[in-house]
């Protein structure tokens, strides 16, 4: 394996430009800049007007990225985005910052144009970027599951489980999240966590999900999860726990927070106080970019139903769980977890298989959804509190 | 007692079996000895009852309870969204005519 070291002594995986349009209105600017060269130049960004401190947070940490080499900031100039604050913080940390006003740079053309000779010069210079050698200690892995279903729980969930043993076992940081599928899991949880501080944490975090959900009036369920055999939001949460394999869990994160050593974490992904700004997960790449903020330099995405998408940013590995599924897209999924059930491999061996597969990424090999250009990235509003100090107990 | 091979029992007290195979409309399936068949044919990842549950009872999956019986389920019954039903938030399903 070998990385792109960063001033804050992380490494990349990936070495791409971040261009981020800090309102939905440049967003077409930022989409027609990154068109220059999709491969390196990946769009990301905030829709909204108005202020919201979790996602000016989201996108500091999201353009310091460790597989972020440049940023290209785009901004339309009227909406409430703390753009000066984000170049100094991404100036800071010595990457290539540049913004754009649209308003004060003469318009869509204008922008574009400027953009992309920016761009094109940041691409040739971290081509020739030097590289060092990357150890297992030094990745952080996040997994997530989407279009869940019967299968999920069984094969796919279970083989990113031992996966993430096998990475914590070497030293590696992993984040599994979605507290709002994991109701119904609050007690074999928190047996795991390393102190009982942490445990209370733990079971606060999904008690504060069932809430949150409960007032919503619907759980983090999808029509196509009953579809697939899936009933109730516990059982769907028990099938997407075994995502986290049986390491101790180390710590309680939030978005952002980045893992401060190897170890399991879980990501507490709900936002904090009353019910505000709708569905805290619209959709599936909304907790992969969560998972970014916080360091991922790549997701385990496990699908029964058959997701297609990967991220801007940190490649995503597709696992398919249900091996119908995989005989009708293959050529979306880099591994066919659906074995298990034919009994051609055990989960063991479908592990392993992921397991060889980060470490390959991480050397740079391309996973399935890089090859095909996907670069899927949504951020909308949330606000949380800061973890409590049980929340990282060492 | 006889239990068909598609049929897998992912915890030692569990109230279900989970198809680890499509099974076709009216097609046989042998539940702990008897012969049980359904009038539409069941995707893999779906469930059928191993215990009897009464209504108001847990069902029980992973070794954990998934929710509880909204009517009386009998083994070899498929347990899904008509018979089962969750003791947290209520389930959204678009279409659950397709397995």
């Amino acid at each position: 394996m070998r990385g792109w070291p960063r001033s804050d002594g992380r490494k990349g995986i990936r070495n791409v430009v971040a261009v981020a349009y800090l309102v939905e209105c440049a967003h077409h600017v930022a989409r027609e800049v990154a068109a220059v060269d999709r491969d390196n130049a990946h769009v990301i960004g905030f829709p909204g007007c108005f202020p919201n401190a979790y996602a000016q947070k989201m996108m500091e940490r999201l353009c310091t990225h460790p597989n972020v080499g440049a940023v290209l900031l785009v901004s339309l100039g009227c909406e409430s985005f703390n753009r000066q604050q984000v170049e100094a913080v991404v100036r800071a940390t010595g990457r290539p910052v540049k913004v754009l006003v649209i308003q004060n740079t003469g318009g869509t053309r204008s922008t574009i144009a400027a953009g992309r000779d920016w761009v094109a010069q940041q691409v040739a210079a971290l081509a020739v970027a030097p590289t060092v050698p990357m150890a297992i200690s030094d990745l952080i892995v996040g997994t997530v599951c989407g279009g869940s279903d019967g299968t999920s729980g069984i094969t796919g969930n279970p083989a990113a489980g031992i996966a993430f043993d096998k990475l914590v076992a070497a030293g590696a940081a992993c984040i599994f999240e979605e507290t709002g599928e994991l109701i119904g899991c609050e007690a074999i949880m928190e047996s795991r966590a390393a102190t009982p501080a942490l445990a209370a944490e733990l079971r606060a975090s999904v008690e504060k999900a069932a809430r949150y959900y409960a007032t919503l009036g619907y759980g983090s369920f999808a029509s196509g999860n009953a579809d697939g055999g899936l009933t109730t939001i516990e059982e769907k949460s028990l099938g997407a726990y075994m995502k986290s394999g049986q390491s101790v869990i180390s710590g309680l994160i939030k978005p952002g927070d980045i893992p401060p050593k190897g170890g399991l974490y879980l990501m507490d992904v709900v936002p904090d106080g009353e019910v505000r700004f709708g569905f805290p997960n619209i959709s599936d790449n909304a907790e992969i970019v969560e998972m970014m903020a916080s360091g991922a330099h790549c997701t385990l995405f496990v699908t029964g139903r058959g997701s297609v998408v990967g991220s801007a940013l940190a490649p995503v590995i597709k696992i398919a769980a249900n091996p119908h599924m995989y005989a009708r897209l293959s050529e979306d999924m880099d591994v066919n977890a659906g074995r298990v059930l034919d009994g051609t491999a055990s989960l063991e061996e479908v592990g392993q298989e992921i397991y060889d597969m980060v470490i390959s990424l991480a050397s740079g090999t391309r996973s399935k959804s890089e090859e095909l250009g996907h670069q899927e990235f949504i951020l909308t509003y949330k606000s949380f509190e800061p973890i409590g100090p049980a929340c990282l107990p060492v | 007692m006889l239990t068909d091979p598609r049929l897998m029992l992912l915890s030692p007290g569990d109230s279900v079996y989970v198809l680890r195979d499509q099974i076709a409309a009216q097609e046989a399936v042998m539940v702990d000895g008897v012969a049980v068949s359904f009038p539409q044919p069941l995707g893999l990842g779906h469930k059928i009852a191993r215990l009897a549950v009464p209504e108001g009872q847990k069902v029980i999956k992973y070794g954990a309870p998934i929710g509880r019986a909204s009517r009386a389920i009998a083994p070899g019954d498929h347990v899904h969204l008509h018979n089962l039903v969750s003791d947290y938030t209520p389930t959204y399903a678009l279409n659950t005519g397709e397995a």
